[in-house]
This record gives structure tokens, sequence and C-alpha cells, in this order.
């Protein structure tokens, strides 16, 4: 749907093979360069083999050119954009690249757009670093036809004020993203220093409302920016202040968006630390080297841990003080991942399970993955509903493939009834409560279908039932597509398609070694959620952990619901009844 | 009463809606090349500036018109092309102050802003009114507003100062 009026159809979508995980990569980024690429009269690339020397590639209504890139390596990623549109000489060109993380093969590059648009988990940067592909540049005048425009026009209005009447929305578009953190940090949902604790504390400098008014002091009034045709417009613009970090850092004064949620977890929940400087230039450092904020913030957190229970010594930081809450610690280490620099950078820079087998002494225990990809910041130990989600999520631990955030809400039971019983009849139980573990399965089954069906038709989340309980979901796309395409689908139709694409990932990591109890590439999480109990938050959160029986049994359904095994294998049945059988991945 | 087109630089998220609904109300296409109205960015600041016509009292590009096929619609006081006259010659493009006439290399025919008869989709889409439709001499007044404010602003600030020494 890409280009087209449906609401904010502005993602890219890349996928190849994990570095990180060695399973499904795959990631998905918002910004400009999707319909860009449309209009150069592309809606899909695929991508073989590698380039003898970096290249990147200008595609233009219709063409497609392979140039030198050699005189882009090395630089950052907004560098790079600017320096393609420079050469070729158009201001409109937009750029999907990489910066020096994916240069120097950090499992966890990015590819990026734009000033922050990130596709930014399972490494897809990496993989274009190994090509030698620096960018891929694209610019268009094409037509993209409508097939009913002026239905089309009309029902993208009628979208639109339903997203952004939804408070959720209005609420994301004056703070961004940040403001979860508000909610998330009071009640205890969050992970910090590494897992040892579930809130941060003296936080006040980097709760949302602060970065709110950084932003409109440096920025002005109106401080928020949007991708392609989104008038939720969920992003702060800043410049970094002028303090004694950002001076030595050189940054004082320099641009950039966001820093997101998941900025506030890499840069100041996880690794301890509170001040608002550190996680501005944080968030424009992972921007500009394009490495994942998420990935990066966690490794690091998990090194800190290591560093205070001794199992790193300063010897294998160079003398860096490693501790929780050093914030220029923490900022110079993500410096030395993206260079891999020293022995510790360059560990670190393959991803957790490969660094703890170097590291040895029992170090794996304390880091906390799925499928070899660290989770967001969040702590999921209060809530089954989200754990069950980033244990089976298809690339890894993950919030944005399955997790039925909504379940926070406490919605009522009609309202979720009918949510959850279509396009799918459901009639089993559901609660309302966020500890319960009944129900949950279908929920976080049903999520994983809807928002494989959002990033297939190449739209935000945001414009979806993800966070937001009225906001459109599978009864409201079939008109989009008939509008903007002519396509006739039924909500049953759009739902099925989105369960044979999970059902390809899941053939894919099967192929890869998937276990369902491998603590390393299972369906499963870090010991810590069953062994350690939150220590902090509200009264509901203190003392919860997740509970292996119940965890156990709340897989088995969630694999009944797909047609799996108990295993997680989906069976013969299952093949014919999404017309996979004829699919020669499954032959395992 | 006519009204005017309202640009308010500073609301603007630089999304880019208002080009793509133009090209589709005016062409059934989704293509900016093809919108009236633009949105220039200057992305390291997070400066964007939506440009259109300004419907100009004395535009130059009916001044300069060797046929005369530009012409000011009566209703809404858009400046308009009559595509029956127009010869192509794009005179009108090269003396617009705003770059506010465009040229389309398909249909080979200049084009602008015509205010959709009265109910510009740019303006309907912009929930951040970035992009208002306002009457004519109400865009003063608001400017005036704003100016009032930032002096009073300004004003108050300036007696906090003296008043801490
Ligand atoms: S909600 Fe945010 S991420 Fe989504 S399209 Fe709008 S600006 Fe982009």
């Amino acid at each position: 749907m890409v280009a087209t009026c449906a609401s904010a159809t502005a993602r890219t979508h890349v996928m190849a093979k994990s570095p990180l995980t060695n399973m499904i990569g795959s990631t998905n980024m918002g910004g400009f360069f999707a319909p860009e690429l449309a209009w150069a009269g592309f809606h899909h690339l695929v991508i073989k083999g590698k380039a003898a020397k970096p290249v990147y590639l200008w595609i233009h209504n219709g063409e497609i050119e392979i140039r030198d890139a050699s005189y882009l390596w090395g630089k950052t990623t907004t560098e790079t954009e600017w320096a393609i549109r420079e050469e070729l000489g158009d201001e409109e060109i937009k750029s999907a690249v990489i910066g020096p993380a994916g240069e120097n093969l950090v499992r966890f590059a990015n590819v990026m757009t734009g000033i922050k648009n990130s596709g930014g988990r399972t490494g897809m940067g990496c993989v274009m670093g190994s090509k030698n592909l620096k960018a891929v540049a694209a610019r268009g005048t094409m037509d993209i036809k409508i097939a009913h425009p002026i239905d089309a026009l009309e029902y993208n209005k009628q979208f639109i004020d339903q997203i952004t009447s939804a408070k959720v929305n209005q609420t994301q578009g004056a703070l961004g993203t940040p403001f979860i953190w508000g909610a998330t940090n009071s009640w205890g949902g969050v992970r910090t220093r590494n897992f040892q604790y579930n809130q941060l504390e003296y936080a006040d400098e980097v709760e949302p409302e602060n970065i709110d008014a950084w932003s409109k002091k440096s920025c002005g009034e109106y401080n928020m920016t949007a991708c392609f045709g989104c008038q939720v417009h969920c992003r702060a613009k800043y410049k970094i202040p002028d303090t004694t970090l950002a001076q030595k850092f050189g940054l004082v004064g320099k641009y950039d968006e966001g820093p997101e949620y998941t900025s506030q977890g890499a840069f100041c929940s996880e690794p301890g630390c509170t001040k608002l400087d550190t996680l501005l230039i944080g968030n424009h450092l992972v921007n500009q080297y394009g490495v994942d904020n998420l990935e990066i913030g966690s490794i690091i957190s998990w090194a800190m841990e290591l560093y205070e229970l001794g199992i790193l010594t300063s010897k294998d930081t160079d003398g860096l003080d490693l501790k929780f809450g050093n914030d220029e610690a923490l900022l110079e280490m993500v410096n030395r991942i993206c260079y891999r620099k020293g022995w510790l950078g360059d560990i670190l820079a393959d991803g957790g399970i490969p660094a703890a087998e170097k590291i040895g002494k029992n170090s794996f225990n304390y880091l906390v993955q799925v499928k070899g990809m660290n989770n967001l910041h969040s702590d999921e130990r209060a809530t089954p509903a989200l754990a069950l989600n980033i244990a089976t999520a298809s690339r890894g631990s993950d919030h944005l493939r399955s997790r039925p955030a909504i379940d926070l809400y406490h919605l009522p039971q009609d309202v979720m009834r009918r949510i959850y019983s279509s396009p799918v009849p459901y009639d089993g139980p559901l609660s309302s409560d966020q500890r319960e573990y009944i129900g949950k399965p279908w929920q976080v089954f049903w999520h994983e279908n809807c928002y494989m069906a959002v990033d297939c038709l190449g739209i935000c989340k945001y414009h979806t039932v993800f966070l937001g309980a009225t906001l459109p979901n599978f009864e409201d796309w079939p008109k989009a597509i008939y509008y903007n395409t002519g396509l006739e689908m039924t909500p049953k139709e759009i739902w099925d398609v989105a369960e044979r694409c999970n059902n390809l990932e899941r053939l894919f990591n099967l192929r890869e070694g998937l276990s369902r109890d491998d603590p390393k590439k299972g369906d499963t999480l870090s010991h810590r959620y069953f062994d350690e109990p939150c220590r902090r938050g509200a009264p509901d959160v203190i003392g919860a952990t997740i509970d292996r029986k119940k965890f156990k049994e709340m897989i088995d359904e969630f694999y009944e619901y797909h047609g799996w095994d108990k295993n997680g294998v989906p069976t013969p049945e299952t093949f014919k009844r999404l017309g996979l059988d004829n699919e020669p991945s499954h032959l395992l | 009463m006519e009204k005017v087109l309202m640009i308010d630089y500073q609301k603007c998220t630089g999304c880019r809606l208002c080009e793509l609904v133009c090209s589709v109300k005016h062409d059934m296409v989704s293509n900016p090349a093809r919108s009236r109205i633009k949105v220039i960015k200057w992305e390291s600041e997070g400066l964007y500036v939506p440009v259109s016509c300004q419907q100009c009292e004395d535009a130059p590009c009916m001044n300069i018109c060797p046929v005369k096929a530009v012409f000011r619609d009566k209703d809404t006081g858009a400046v308009m092309v009559n595509y029956s006259v127009c010869i192509g010659c794009r005179s009108c493009i090269a003396v617009c102050p705003f770059g506010a006439m465009n040229f389309n290399p398909l249909d080979k025919k200049v084009f602008k802003c015509d205010l959709c008869s009265g109910d510009p989709q740019c303006v309907r889409f912009c929930n951040v009114k970035a992009v208002d439709y306002v009457d004519a001499t109400k865009e003063s007044s608001i400017k005036k507003r704003d100016a009032a404010l930032k002096i009073s602003q300004a004003g108050k600030l300036g007696a906090t100062i003296q008043y801490e020494g």
C-alpha cells in the first residue's frame, strides 16, 4: 500500500537471514524512502551476491544503476545521504543507508533513512555491509495508480480522523513514544541495571515532559515531525544541549529526532543513567553510526553487570570504568562497539551469545535474550501475555511482532471480545487482568497475525490497533485495499495471508535450529524471568515472576492455535489448510 | 468573502500529505511531482516550509502571459490557467517568485493551485493547520495577534529582568 492514499504508508521492510540470531532477519522503518522507491517504479528489490568494492544503487524512474561508493565508505548515515544528493544533484533523493556500524559488520547494525528512521532489529545493516552495499538511493516522479481515487481520498480522511481522535495518538503526537515511559517506569515495567531492578529512580530529567520541554526550547513550540503522510507525527525534534559531555563528544547544538522510548531504555533505564544529555547524545550516536539502540543499550548494560560482578575486569575494558550509571563510559562503549575498538568492543559487536562464549565464566546467565536477540528494556515478569510474546516472536525477543500492548489497558470484556473474535471466531476465555495467564495465548496469536498483516500492508503500527483499542484493524483494511488497489479482500483473507507469512517464518527458523526449550534458540525466556522476582514498582508488580508451569501451558496453547505440534512444528494439516503443502522449506 | 491559503511553516511536521492528496485530487494518481503544493525541507535543521501559490493581486504570471491564458476566478479569487489558450511557453514559471507555477513534462502543461474550487484538500488533510484557508482580511489579523503576544511576552521578560536586577 506504500505511497497510496491509505494512511501513513511510509514503511520500508528489509529482510535477510539475521547475522545476529541466525534466524529470520526482519526490520521495518518509517520515513520517506519506501514511497520514493515506489514513485521510482519499484516496490520490491531482491539483492543477491556481493560487490567487489563499495557500491550504492541509484534507482530512478524505472532504472537501476550500480555506482561507486568508495568515497562514501566511513561516512555516517546522514553524511552519506547528503553526499549522494550532492553527487547526483537532486535534493529529493531518499536513501536507505548504512553507517560505520554496518561497514564494520556489527551484527546488530541498522539500515537507516533520514535523520532517525531505523531498520533497527536483527542486523540488516550488517548484511548490507557484508555485501559492500553502502546505500540504496531512490528518486521517482512516476505515477502510482489509485484504483478509486476519490473514494480512497475520502476513506483516508475518515481513517485520519479516527486515528487522530484517539487519545493515545494525540499524546504520541505531543510527546512521542517517550510518553509510555512515564507510565511504565512508574508502575515498574522497565528493566533497569540489566535485569536487577525494574524501575529507574531519580529519572526526572528523562521523563517525557522534560524531554518535551527541552525539545521546545531548542526547536520551537511546534516541535514534532512525521513520516510520509502521517498525521500522528510521533517524533520530537531536538538539538543537543551545551553540556560538558556534549562538548567532550563535539556534539553541541547538533540536530536530531526522537529520542524514542527504546533510547530511554538504552541510555537510561538499562545502564542506570538519568541524565538528559546522555540520552540525547546516545540517541544521536546510534542514529549516526547506524546501530540498533535497543541491542547496544542492552548489551552494554549486560557488560556493566558483568563488570560489577568481576566477570569482566578493567583489563578487559582497557581501563574503562564500566559501572552502572557511568554516562561517559556508556557513550564511549557505543563508540567502541560501532568501530570494533578494543577487545570488549570487538566481541560485543558480535552480539550477546557469541560474546558470552568468549567471556565464559557464567556470563551467559546474565544475558537477557531470546534467540540471540536482546529484549526491549521492558520487564515482562508481571505481564505473562507480554512474556509469551517476546518468547515466541519469530525474529527473537521482540515487542513489535505480537505484543498485545492493549492488554495493559484493563479493557472491558465486551471490547476485548469484539476485537479478538474477528475475523476468526473465538469464544474462549479473555481476561482484562494483565497478570493473568488465561486467554493470553489467543491474544498473542491474534496480534501476531495482526502485526504481520500491518507489516505486509506497509502501514505504520500506530495507525492500527497496536496501542489503541479503537484504532483500525482487520475490518477496516479491506476498504482501504480496495479503494487504493482495486483488490477485493475479506478480513479473513488478510488474516490468512498473515498466517501464511508467520508459518513461513516458522519454517525458516526451524530449519535454522529452533527448538522449543533451547535457551539460545528456543521459544523461551532467560531464567531470570522465572527465578528473580521484581523488586520495585506498583504493589501488583513487586514479587512477580513468570510461573514455569503456566508458561509452558501458554506455549502449548499458543502452538495449538497455530496448528503446530508440541515442538512448535507446523502439522501436515496446517500446511494443507494454508495451502503451503508445496512449500519446499518444510522438508527439514 | 475571498479566502486565502495561510501557511505557518512552524507548524509543518514535514509529512507531505498535502502533496499526496493534491495529486490524487487533481490527477487521480499518487505522485508528488504533480502536486501544486510542495514542502521544501532543510532536513538537517528540522525546518519544513510548504510552498504554494499566493494568488497574488498583481500576479506576475498573469502579467507576463503573452496570450492572456492566466485569469482570476471570480468566485474563489484563484489565479487559473485557461488551457484552450495556453501555448505552454512557460513564461509564467520563469516569473513566479515562489515557484508555484509548475510544469508537467508528461502532459506538457503548466499547472498551479486552483484552491480546489474553494475546498483546498491540502487544508482539509492538514490536522496541524500548517496550511489553513482563512478570510483574506483575517490573515493579517492572525499575524498581528501572534506578534502582539510575542511583544507582550518580551515585555514581561524585560520587567522580570529589571526587577531581579
Ligand atoms: S506514527 Fe510516527 S512512526 Fe508512524 S508513520 Fe507517524 S510519524 Fe511515522
